[in-house]
Protein backbone atom coordinates (compact mmCIF):
# COMPACT_ATOMS: atom_id res chain seq x y z
CA UNK A 1 0.00 0.00 0.00
CA UNK A 2 1.64 3.24 -1.19
CA UNK A 3 1.52 5.98 1.83
CA UNK A 4 -1.27 8.18 0.75
CA UNK A 5 -0.36 11.36 1.43
CA UNK A 6 2.55 11.74 -0.52
CA UNK A 7 1.16 9.71 -3.43
CA UNK A 8 0.12 12.20 -6.30
CA UNK A 9 -3.49 11.80 -6.92
CA UNK A 10 -2.66 11.39 -10.87
CA UNK A 11 0.35 11.12 -13.02
CA UNK A 12 0.11 11.01 -16.38
CA UNK A 13 3.41 10.58 -18.24
CA UNK A 14 4.43 10.75 -21.30
CA UNK A 15 0.51 10.52 -22.79
CA UNK A 16 0.49 9.74 -26.63
CA UNK A 17 -3.21 9.60 -28.47
CA UNK A 18 -4.01 9.34 -32.08
CA UNK A 19 -6.91 8.81 -33.85
CA UNK A 20 -5.86 6.81 -37.14
CA UNK A 21 -2.64 8.76 -38.52
CA UNK A 22 -3.23 12.35 -36.72
CA UNK A 23 -1.86 12.60 -33.15
CA UNK A 24 -3.35 14.83 -30.92
CA UNK A 25 -1.39 13.98 -27.88
CA UNK A 26 2.03 14.23 -28.52
CA UNK A 27 3.89 13.15 -25.12
CA UNK A 28 2.08 14.69 -22.36
CA UNK A 29 3.19 14.64 -18.94
CA UNK A 30 1.00 16.15 -15.81
CA UNK A 31 0.98 15.39 -11.90
CA UNK A 32 -1.64 15.89 -9.77
CA UNK A 33 -0.83 16.24 -6.16
CA UNK A 34 -3.14 15.64 -3.42
CA UNK A 35 -5.26 18.86 -2.93
CA UNK A 36 -4.26 20.35 -6.54
CA UNK A 37 -6.76 22.52 -8.59
CA UNK A 38 -5.67 22.27 -11.74
CA UNK A 39 -7.48 24.26 -14.86
CA UNK A 40 -6.18 23.16 -18.24
CA UNK A 41 -6.80 25.73 -20.54
CA UNK A 42 -6.23 25.37 -24.46
CA UNK A 43 -8.19 26.25 -27.75
CA UNK A 44 -10.29 23.66 -29.04
CA UNK A 45 -8.45 20.87 -30.87
CA UNK A 46 -5.96 21.71 -28.67
CA UNK A 47 -6.17 18.27 -27.11
CA UNK A 48 -7.26 19.29 -23.14
CA UNK A 49 -10.63 17.29 -23.23
CA UNK A 50 -8.61 13.79 -24.57
CA UNK A 51 -6.32 14.53 -22.12
CA UNK A 52 -8.28 14.16 -19.26
CA UNK A 53 -10.41 11.29 -21.09
CA UNK A 54 -7.46 9.80 -20.60
CA UNK A 55 -7.54 9.78 -17.24
CA UNK A 56 -10.34 7.18 -16.29
CA UNK A 57 -9.86 5.23 -20.16
CA UNK A 58 -12.72 6.80 -21.54
CA UNK A 59 -9.70 7.38 -24.14
CA UNK A 60 -7.16 4.87 -24.13
CA UNK A 61 -3.61 6.26 -24.56
CA UNK A 62 -1.44 5.43 -27.76
CA UNK A 63 1.75 5.47 -25.25
CA UNK A 64 2.55 6.62 -21.86
CA UNK A 65 1.22 5.51 -18.53
CA UNK A 66 -1.46 6.69 -16.42
CA UNK A 67 -1.03 6.47 -12.38
CA UNK A 68 -4.25 7.14 -9.95
CA UNK A 69 -2.89 7.03 -6.14
CA UNK A 70 0.19 5.27 -7.09
CA UNK A 71 -1.80 2.59 -9.03
CA UNK A 72 -0.37 1.93 -12.82
CA UNK A 73 -3.18 0.82 -14.98
CA UNK A 74 -2.31 -1.94 -17.16
CA UNK A 75 -2.22 -1.24 -21.00
CA UNK A 76 -1.67 -2.92 -23.84
CA UNK A 77 0.15 -0.56 -26.49
CA UNK A 78 1.37 -2.46 -28.93
CA UNK A 79 2.41 -0.83 -32.38
CA UNK A 80 -0.44 -0.61 -35.44
CA UNK A 81 -3.18 -2.15 -32.69
CA UNK A 82 -5.70 -0.59 -30.90
CA UNK A 83 -4.64 0.23 -27.38
CA UNK A 84 -6.85 -1.34 -24.66
CA UNK A 85 -6.91 -1.64 -20.81
CA UNK A 86 -5.43 -5.01 -19.81
CA UNK A 87 -7.83 -5.58 -17.01
CA UNK A 88 -11.11 -4.19 -17.20
CA UNK A 89 -11.84 -5.18 -13.87
CA UNK A 90 -8.79 -2.58 -12.36
CA UNK A 91 -10.76 0.11 -14.77
CA UNK A 92 -13.58 -0.28 -13.46
CA UNK A 93 -12.10 0.14 -9.66
CA UNK A 94 -9.76 3.02 -10.67
CA UNK A 95 -12.72 4.91 -12.79
CA UNK A 96 -15.22 4.27 -9.27
CA UNK A 97 -12.54 6.53 -7.09
CA UNK A 98 -12.77 9.23 -9.98
CA UNK A 99 -15.43 11.10 -10.40
CA UNK A 100 -16.42 13.45 -14.09
CA UNK A 101 -18.41 15.62 -14.89
CA UNK A 102 -19.04 16.48 -18.54
CA UNK A 103 -19.88 19.31 -20.45
CA UNK A 104 -23.67 17.84 -21.38
CA UNK A 105 -24.66 16.77 -17.81
CA UNK A 106 -24.97 13.23 -19.16
CA UNK A 107 -27.54 12.53 -16.56
CA UNK A 108 -29.57 9.50 -16.86
CA UNK A 109 -32.99 10.25 -18.66
CA UNK A 110 -34.92 7.71 -16.95
CA UNK A 111 -34.19 8.37 -13.23
CA UNK A 112 -34.79 10.59 -11.41
CA UNK A 113 -32.70 13.13 -9.90
CA UNK A 114 -32.53 11.21 -6.37
CA UNK A 115 -31.72 7.79 -8.53
CA UNK A 116 -29.19 9.11 -10.48
CA UNK A 117 -27.45 9.67 -7.39
CA UNK A 118 -27.66 6.44 -6.09
CA UNK A 119 -27.56 4.82 -9.28
CA UNK A 120 -23.91 4.00 -9.16
CA UNK A 121 -23.81 3.91 -5.12
CA UNK A 122 -25.62 0.87 -5.09
CA UNK A 123 -25.05 -1.04 -8.01
CA UNK A 124 -21.39 -0.44 -8.34
CA UNK A 125 -20.31 0.17 -4.84
CA UNK A 126 -22.91 -2.09 -3.14
CA UNK A 127 -23.69 0.51 -0.40
CA UNK A 128 -26.49 0.38 1.06
CA UNK A 129 -29.55 1.45 -0.32
CA UNK A 130 -30.83 3.55 2.74
CA UNK A 131 -27.14 5.01 3.28
CA UNK A 132 -27.05 5.57 0.02
CA UNK A 133 -30.75 8.03 -0.27
CA UNK A 134 -29.87 9.59 3.70
CA UNK A 135 -26.46 10.46 1.64
CA UNK A 136 -27.80 11.43 -1.57
CA UNK A 137 -30.37 13.87 -0.41
CA UNK A 138 -27.21 16.06 1.74
CA UNK A 139 -25.65 16.43 -1.26
CA UNK A 140 -28.14 17.30 -3.31
CA UNK A 141 -29.55 19.90 -0.59
CA UNK A 142 -25.65 20.90 -0.52
CA UNK A 143 -25.75 21.86 -4.19
CA UNK A 144 -28.90 23.46 -3.65
CA UNK A 145 -31.46 21.16 -5.60
CA UNK A 146 -32.89 19.32 -2.51
CA UNK A 147 -36.29 19.86 -4.10
CA UNK A 148 -35.68 18.68 -7.27
CA UNK A 149 -35.22 15.07 -6.16
CA UNK A 150 -37.88 13.65 -7.13
CA UNK A 151 -37.80 15.06 -11.10
CA UNK A 152 -36.36 13.71 -14.13
CA UNK A 153 -33.02 15.71 -15.65
CA UNK A 154 -35.71 16.88 -18.45
CA UNK A 155 -37.41 18.96 -16.08
CA UNK A 156 -34.06 20.93 -14.69
CA UNK A 157 -32.45 24.04 -16.52
CA UNK A 158 -29.16 23.04 -17.40
CA UNK A 159 -27.46 24.80 -14.15
CA UNK A 160 -29.35 22.41 -12.10
CA UNK A 161 -28.67 19.44 -14.22
CA UNK A 162 -25.10 20.12 -14.04
CA UNK A 163 -25.05 20.83 -10.22
CA UNK A 164 -26.89 17.26 -10.15
CA UNK A 165 -24.29 15.55 -12.33
CA UNK A 166 -21.34 16.75 -9.92
CA UNK A 167 -23.73 15.93 -6.84
CA UNK A 168 -23.81 12.04 -8.56
CA UNK A 169 -19.91 12.39 -9.13
CA UNK A 170 -19.72 13.41 -5.20
CA UNK A 171 -22.18 10.37 -4.10
CA UNK A 172 -19.38 8.11 -5.00
CA UNK A 173 -16.81 9.42 -2.59
CA UNK A 174 -14.43 10.09 -5.23
CA UNK A 175 -10.50 10.90 -4.34
CA UNK A 176 -10.36 13.17 -7.74
CA UNK A 177 -12.75 15.42 -9.79
CA UNK A 178 -12.64 15.40 -13.48
CA UNK A 179 -14.55 18.45 -14.61
CA UNK A 180 -14.55 18.67 -18.62
CA UNK A 181 -15.57 22.31 -19.99
CA UNK A 182 -18.91 21.68 -16.72
CA UNK A 183 -20.17 25.29 -17.96
CA UNK A 184 -19.84 25.23 -22.15
CA UNK A 185 -22.90 23.89 -22.38
CA UNK A 186 -24.70 26.39 -20.24
CA UNK A 187 -26.86 29.72 -20.67
CA UNK A 188 -24.26 32.44 -19.41
CA UNK A 189 -26.88 33.56 -16.71
CA UNK A 190 -26.43 29.62 -15.18
CA UNK A 191 -22.78 29.51 -15.31
CA UNK A 192 -22.10 31.05 -12.24
CA UNK A 193 -24.04 28.59 -10.13
CA UNK A 194 -22.44 25.60 -10.99
CA UNK A 195 -19.15 27.44 -10.78
CA UNK A 196 -20.06 27.96 -7.63
CA UNK A 197 -20.48 24.97 -5.97
CA UNK A 198 -16.85 24.28 -7.87
CA UNK A 199 -15.44 27.05 -6.09
CA UNK A 200 -16.82 25.67 -2.36
CA UNK A 201 -15.41 22.05 -3.63
CA UNK A 202 -12.03 23.47 -4.35
CA UNK A 203 -12.12 25.22 -1.03
CA UNK A 204 -12.83 22.02 1.04
CA UNK A 205 -9.19 20.45 -0.53
CA UNK A 206 -10.81 18.49 -3.35
CA UNK A 207 -7.97 17.14 -6.39
CA UNK A 208 -9.79 18.62 -9.23
CA UNK A 209 -8.87 18.77 -12.71
CA UNK A 210 -11.09 21.16 -15.27
CA UNK A 211 -10.71 21.40 -18.74
CA UNK A 212 -12.19 25.13 -18.96
CA UNK A 213 -12.73 27.86 -20.91
CA UNK A 214 -13.50 30.05 -17.77
CA UNK A 215 -10.41 32.27 -17.12
CA UNK A 216 -11.68 34.12 -14.53
CA UNK A 217 -12.11 30.55 -12.69
CA UNK A 218 -9.13 29.26 -13.57
CA UNK A 219 -7.18 32.53 -12.69
CA UNK A 220 -8.78 32.66 -8.54
CA UNK A 221 -9.42 29.06 -7.89
CA UNK A 222 -6.79 26.85 -9.18
CA UNK A 223 -3.77 26.07 -7.56
CA UNK A 224 -2.07 25.67 -10.93
CA UNK A 225 -2.82 26.19 -14.76
CA UNK A 226 -1.85 24.52 -17.47
CA UNK A 227 -1.85 25.86 -21.29
CA UNK A 228 -2.49 23.20 -23.82
CA UNK A 229 -1.48 23.96 -27.65
CA UNK A 230 -1.30 21.31 -30.74
CA UNK A 231 -1.30 18.52 -28.01
CA UNK A 232 1.87 20.28 -25.84
CA UNK A 233 2.38 21.37 -22.54
CA UNK A 234 2.80 25.02 -23.82
CA UNK A 235 2.38 26.57 -20.54
CA UNK A 236 2.52 25.63 -16.82
CA UNK A 237 2.58 27.13 -13.27
CA UNK A 238 0.68 28.77 -10.77
CA UNK A 239 -2.23 31.23 -11.99
CA UNK A 240 -0.90 33.96 -10.57
CA UNK A 241 2.39 33.82 -12.45
CA UNK A 242 1.27 32.53 -15.85
CA UNK A 243 -1.36 34.67 -15.72
CA UNK A 244 1.07 38.10 -15.18
CA UNK A 245 3.99 37.06 -16.51
CA UNK A 246 3.29 34.33 -19.53
CA UNK A 247 6.65 32.90 -20.91
CA UNK A 248 4.63 31.39 -23.99
CA UNK A 249 3.73 33.76 -26.93
CA UNK A 250 0.80 31.24 -27.34
CA UNK A 251 -0.76 32.05 -23.89
CA UNK A 252 -0.25 35.34 -23.91
CA UNK A 253 -2.14 35.60 -26.83
CA UNK A 254 -4.54 33.14 -25.59
CA UNK A 255 -5.23 35.17 -22.79
CA UNK A 256 -5.07 38.46 -24.38
CA UNK A 257 -8.06 36.96 -26.63
CA UNK A 258 -9.83 36.22 -24.10
CA UNK A 259 -9.90 40.05 -22.28
CA UNK A 260 -10.43 41.74 -25.77
CA UNK A 261 -13.44 39.24 -25.76
CA UNK A 262 -13.94 40.49 -22.24
CA UNK A 263 -14.60 43.87 -22.96
CA UNK B 1 -76.53 -8.08 -51.34
CA UNK B 2 -78.22 -8.90 -48.65
CA UNK B 3 -77.08 -9.98 -45.43
CA UNK B 4 -77.89 -13.08 -43.48
CA UNK B 5 -77.83 -11.34 -39.64
CA UNK B 6 -78.79 -15.02 -38.23
CA UNK B 7 -76.02 -16.66 -40.33
CA UNK B 8 -73.20 -13.79 -39.42
CA UNK B 9 -74.07 -13.96 -35.37
CA UNK B 10 -73.87 -17.90 -36.28
CA UNK B 11 -70.50 -17.07 -37.74
CA UNK B 12 -69.11 -15.03 -35.52
CA UNK B 13 -69.87 -17.61 -32.35
CA UNK B 14 -68.46 -20.16 -34.76
CA UNK B 15 -65.47 -18.01 -35.40
CA UNK B 16 -64.80 -16.91 -31.56
CA UNK B 17 -64.09 -20.58 -31.15
CA UNK B 18 -60.74 -19.95 -33.11
CA UNK B 19 -59.35 -16.89 -30.95
CA UNK B 20 -57.51 -19.15 -28.58
CA UNK B 21 -55.05 -20.73 -31.21
CA UNK B 22 -54.48 -17.31 -32.74
CA UNK B 23 -53.81 -16.14 -29.46
CA UNK B 24 -51.72 -18.88 -28.74
CA UNK B 25 -49.82 -18.67 -32.04
CA UNK B 26 -49.41 -15.12 -31.01
CA UNK B 27 -48.18 -15.15 -27.63
CA UNK B 28 -45.51 -18.64 -28.69
CA UNK B 29 -43.95 -17.13 -31.65
CA UNK B 30 -43.81 -13.71 -29.73
CA UNK B 31 -41.75 -14.87 -26.77
CA UNK B 32 -40.08 -17.30 -28.55
CA UNK B 33 -38.95 -14.76 -31.07
CA UNK B 34 -38.37 -12.26 -28.79
CA UNK B 35 -35.82 -14.29 -27.29
CA UNK B 36 -34.05 -15.01 -30.49
CA UNK B 37 -34.58 -11.51 -31.31
CA UNK B 38 -32.55 -10.38 -28.00
CA UNK B 39 -30.02 -12.46 -28.99
CA UNK B 40 -29.96 -11.30 -32.78
CA UNK B 41 -30.08 -7.33 -31.78
CA UNK B 42 -27.15 -7.58 -29.23
CA UNK B 43 -25.01 -9.73 -31.94
CA UNK B 44 -25.63 -7.02 -34.57
CA UNK B 45 -23.97 -4.20 -32.39
CA UNK B 46 -21.25 -6.33 -30.81
CA UNK B 47 -19.02 -4.73 -32.85
CA UNK B 48 -17.87 -8.12 -33.66
CA UNK B 49 -17.94 -9.01 -37.13
CA UNK B 50 -18.29 -13.06 -36.89
CA UNK B 51 -21.33 -12.05 -34.65
CA UNK B 52 -22.85 -8.99 -36.87
CA UNK B 53 -22.54 -11.05 -40.02
CA UNK B 54 -24.41 -14.32 -39.24
CA UNK B 55 -27.04 -12.02 -37.41
CA UNK B 56 -27.31 -9.49 -40.72
CA UNK B 57 -27.87 -12.83 -43.04
CA UNK B 58 -30.39 -13.92 -40.77
CA UNK B 59 -32.51 -11.15 -41.05
CA UNK B 60 -31.30 -10.60 -44.56
CA UNK B 61 -33.06 -14.00 -45.00
CA UNK B 62 -36.00 -14.08 -43.04
CA UNK B 63 -37.25 -10.41 -43.23
CA UNK B 64 -36.48 -10.74 -47.20
CA UNK B 65 -38.78 -13.81 -47.95
CA UNK B 66 -42.92 -14.40 -47.18
CA UNK B 67 -43.69 -15.74 -44.59
CA UNK B 68 -45.76 -18.03 -46.47
CA UNK B 69 -42.98 -19.95 -48.40
CA UNK B 70 -41.32 -20.14 -44.89
CA UNK B 71 -44.64 -21.59 -43.64
CA UNK B 72 -44.42 -24.21 -46.33
CA UNK B 73 -40.52 -24.82 -46.12
CA UNK B 74 -40.74 -25.77 -42.72
CA UNK B 75 -44.38 -27.71 -42.84
CA UNK B 76 -43.37 -29.81 -46.18
CA UNK B 77 -40.09 -29.18 -46.17
CA UNK B 78 -38.78 -31.34 -43.03
CA UNK B 79 -40.22 -34.46 -43.89
CA UNK B 80 -38.18 -34.76 -46.92
CA UNK B 81 -34.65 -35.30 -44.78
CA UNK B 82 -35.01 -38.40 -42.87
CA UNK B 83 -32.41 -37.69 -40.62
CA UNK B 84 -34.80 -35.06 -39.37
CA UNK B 85 -37.52 -37.86 -38.81
CA UNK B 86 -35.26 -40.01 -36.89
CA UNK B 87 -34.14 -36.67 -34.33
CA UNK B 88 -35.52 -35.12 -31.48
CA UNK B 89 -37.35 -32.23 -33.19
CA UNK B 90 -39.82 -34.86 -35.28
CA UNK B 91 -42.19 -35.30 -32.84
CA UNK B 92 -42.89 -31.66 -33.04
CA UNK B 93 -41.99 -30.70 -36.38
CA UNK B 94 -44.72 -33.32 -37.56
CA UNK B 95 -47.50 -31.17 -36.50
CA UNK B 96 -48.74 -28.61 -38.25
CA UNK B 97 -48.90 -26.47 -35.01
CA UNK B 98 -45.16 -26.59 -33.91
CA UNK B 99 -44.55 -25.79 -37.54
CA UNK B 100 -46.53 -22.33 -38.27
CA UNK B 101 -45.14 -21.19 -34.26
CA UNK B 102 -41.58 -21.65 -35.33
CA UNK B 103 -41.70 -20.35 -38.89
CA UNK B 104 -43.63 -17.17 -37.04
CA UNK B 105 -41.04 -17.13 -34.82
CA UNK B 106 -38.06 -16.88 -36.91
CA UNK B 107 -39.82 -14.40 -38.73
CA UNK B 108 -40.48 -11.90 -35.83
CA UNK B 109 -36.93 -12.56 -34.82
CA UNK B 110 -35.70 -11.02 -37.80
CA UNK B 111 -38.15 -7.69 -37.29
CA UNK B 112 -38.09 -7.47 -34.28
CA UNK B 113 -34.07 -7.76 -34.11
CA UNK B 114 -33.92 -4.57 -35.98
CA UNK B 115 -36.13 -2.38 -33.90
CA UNK B 116 -34.55 -3.94 -30.59
CA UNK B 117 -30.83 -2.77 -32.63
CA UNK B 118 -32.76 0.65 -33.41
CA UNK B 119 -33.63 1.29 -29.59
CA UNK B 120 -30.26 0.14 -28.01
CA UNK B 121 -28.68 2.61 -31.05
CA UNK B 122 -31.22 5.51 -29.53
CA UNK B 123 -29.35 5.46 -26.21
CA UNK B 124 -27.60 8.71 -26.08
CA UNK B 125 -23.69 7.70 -25.98
CA UNK B 126 -23.07 10.67 -23.68
CA UNK B 127 -25.49 8.58 -20.60
CA UNK B 128 -23.24 5.46 -21.66
CA UNK B 129 -20.52 6.97 -21.40
CA UNK B 130 -21.20 8.67 -17.83
CA UNK B 131 -22.33 4.86 -16.82
CA UNK B 132 -18.70 3.88 -17.92
CA UNK B 133 -17.20 6.65 -15.67
CA UNK B 134 -18.49 5.33 -12.35
CA UNK B 135 -16.97 2.03 -13.40
CA UNK B 136 -20.43 0.10 -14.98
CA UNK B 137 -19.28 -1.99 -17.81
CA UNK B 138 -20.95 -5.06 -19.31
CA UNK B 139 -24.20 -6.72 -17.91
CA UNK B 140 -24.74 -4.19 -14.96
CA UNK B 141 -24.88 -0.98 -17.94
CA UNK B 142 -26.98 -3.19 -20.25
CA UNK B 143 -29.43 -3.84 -17.58
CA UNK B 144 -29.65 -0.70 -15.21
CA UNK B 145 -28.78 2.11 -17.98
CA UNK B 146 -28.88 0.74 -21.64
CA UNK B 147 -32.33 -1.29 -21.68
CA UNK B 148 -34.77 0.71 -19.49
CA UNK B 149 -34.08 3.34 -22.11
CA UNK B 150 -34.07 1.42 -25.19
CA UNK B 151 -37.18 -0.82 -24.20
CA UNK B 152 -39.13 2.64 -24.14
CA UNK B 153 -37.49 4.39 -27.44
CA UNK B 154 -38.80 0.84 -29.09
CA UNK B 155 -42.06 0.57 -27.88
CA UNK B 156 -43.87 2.50 -30.50
CA UNK B 157 -41.87 -0.03 -33.47
CA UNK B 158 -42.50 -3.23 -31.49
CA UNK B 159 -46.91 -2.70 -30.97
CA UNK B 160 -46.59 -2.59 -34.93
CA UNK B 161 -45.27 -5.64 -34.97
CA UNK B 162 -46.76 -7.89 -32.51
CA UNK B 163 -49.64 -6.51 -34.28
CA UNK B 164 -48.77 -7.82 -37.56
CA UNK B 165 -48.28 -11.17 -35.79
CA UNK B 166 -51.47 -11.45 -34.46
CA UNK B 167 -53.06 -10.96 -38.83
CA UNK B 168 -50.31 -13.07 -39.80
CA UNK B 169 -51.64 -16.12 -37.37
CA UNK B 170 -54.18 -16.22 -40.16
CA UNK B 171 -51.45 -17.28 -42.58
CA UNK B 172 -51.16 -20.77 -40.21
CA UNK B 173 -54.75 -21.56 -41.98
CA UNK B 174 -52.98 -22.57 -45.08
CA UNK B 175 -51.26 -25.72 -43.30
CA UNK B 176 -54.58 -26.54 -41.42
CA UNK B 177 -55.05 -24.92 -38.33
CA UNK B 178 -58.07 -24.02 -37.64
CA UNK B 179 -57.37 -20.72 -35.52
CA UNK B 180 -60.18 -17.66 -37.05
CA UNK B 181 -59.11 -17.66 -40.54
CA UNK B 182 -58.54 -21.15 -40.77
CA UNK B 183 -62.51 -21.84 -39.29
CA UNK B 184 -64.17 -18.73 -41.63
CA UNK B 185 -62.19 -20.99 -44.82
CA UNK B 186 -64.11 -24.06 -43.60
CA UNK B 187 -67.50 -22.47 -43.02
CA UNK B 188 -67.18 -20.59 -46.42
CA UNK B 189 -66.40 -23.99 -48.29
CA UNK B 190 -69.66 -25.22 -46.77
CA UNK B 191 -71.77 -22.26 -46.77
CA UNK B 192 -70.70 -20.08 -49.77
CA UNK B 193 -71.24 -16.83 -47.76
CA UNK B 194 -67.72 -15.79 -47.46
CA UNK B 195 -69.35 -12.21 -47.32
CA UNK B 196 -70.43 -12.61 -43.83
CA UNK B 197 -67.65 -14.52 -42.52
CA UNK B 198 -64.75 -12.36 -43.64
CA UNK B 199 -66.95 -9.49 -41.49
CA UNK B 200 -67.00 -11.51 -38.82
CA UNK B 201 -62.83 -12.72 -39.09
CA UNK B 202 -61.96 -9.03 -39.87
CA UNK B 203 -63.69 -8.05 -36.87
CA UNK B 204 -61.96 -9.82 -34.71
CA UNK B 205 -58.80 -9.55 -35.45
CA UNK B 206 -59.67 -5.64 -35.50
CA UNK B 207 -60.86 -6.15 -31.65
CA UNK B 208 -57.96 -7.82 -30.56
CA UNK B 209 -55.42 -5.68 -32.27
CA UNK B 210 -57.55 -2.73 -30.68
CA UNK B 211 -56.61 -4.46 -27.16
CA UNK B 212 -52.98 -4.92 -28.21
CA UNK B 213 -52.37 -1.39 -29.20
CA UNK B 214 -54.50 0.14 -25.93
CA UNK B 215 -51.94 -2.51 -24.18
CA UNK B 216 -49.01 -1.09 -25.68
CA UNK B 217 -49.92 2.98 -24.92
CA UNK B 218 -51.01 2.23 -21.60
CA UNK B 219 -47.18 0.76 -21.06
CA UNK B 220 -45.67 3.53 -23.21
CA UNK B 221 -47.23 5.68 -21.03
CA UNK B 222 -46.07 4.05 -17.47
CA UNK B 223 -42.49 3.64 -18.96
CA UNK B 224 -41.61 7.07 -19.31
CA UNK B 225 -42.80 8.90 -16.65
CA UNK B 226 -39.83 11.52 -17.68
CA UNK B 227 -41.32 12.80 -20.89
CA UNK B 228 -44.68 13.73 -18.67
CA UNK B 229 -44.44 17.32 -17.59
CA UNK B 230 -43.15 17.81 -14.09
CA UNK B 231 -45.56 16.80 -11.04
CA UNK B 232 -45.91 20.41 -8.83
CA UNK B 233 -46.78 19.14 -5.32
CA UNK B 234 -46.49 21.16 -2.66
CA UNK B 235 -43.40 19.54 -1.73
CA UNK B 236 -41.89 20.09 -5.10
CA UNK B 237 -42.50 24.03 -4.81
CA UNK B 238 -40.29 25.94 -7.66
CA UNK B 239 -36.94 27.40 -6.33
CA UNK B 240 -38.06 30.66 -7.11
CA UNK B 241 -41.32 30.50 -5.54
CA UNK B 242 -39.04 30.17 -2.42
CA UNK B 243 -37.04 32.66 -2.27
Amino acid sequence: MPDLANTPAVVLSGIRKSYGEHEVLHGVSLTANEGDVISILGSSGSGKSTLLRCINMLEVPNAGSVSIHGETIALDQKPGQQPRARDNAQVNRLRAKAGMVFQSFNLWSHLTILENLIEAPVHVLKRDRKDAIAEAETLLARVGIAEKRHAYPAHLSGGQQQRAAIARALAMHPSVMLFDEPTSALDPELVGEVLKVMRDLAAEGRTMLIVTHEMGFARDVSTRTVFLHNGVIEEEGPPSLVFRNPRSDRFRQFISRDEREAR
Amino acid sequence: MLIDFPFLWESFTALLKGIPLTLQLTALSVVTGGVLAVLLALMRVSNKWWLDLPAQFYVFVFRGTPLLVQIYIIYYGISQFPELRQSWVWPFLRQAYWCAALALALNTAAYSAEIIRGGLLSVPAGQIEAARATGMSGFLLMRRIIFPQALRQMLPGYSNEIILMVKSTALASTVTLMEVTGIAAKLISQSYRPIELFICAGAIYLALNFIVARLFAALEYALSPERRPAPVSAADKPEKARA
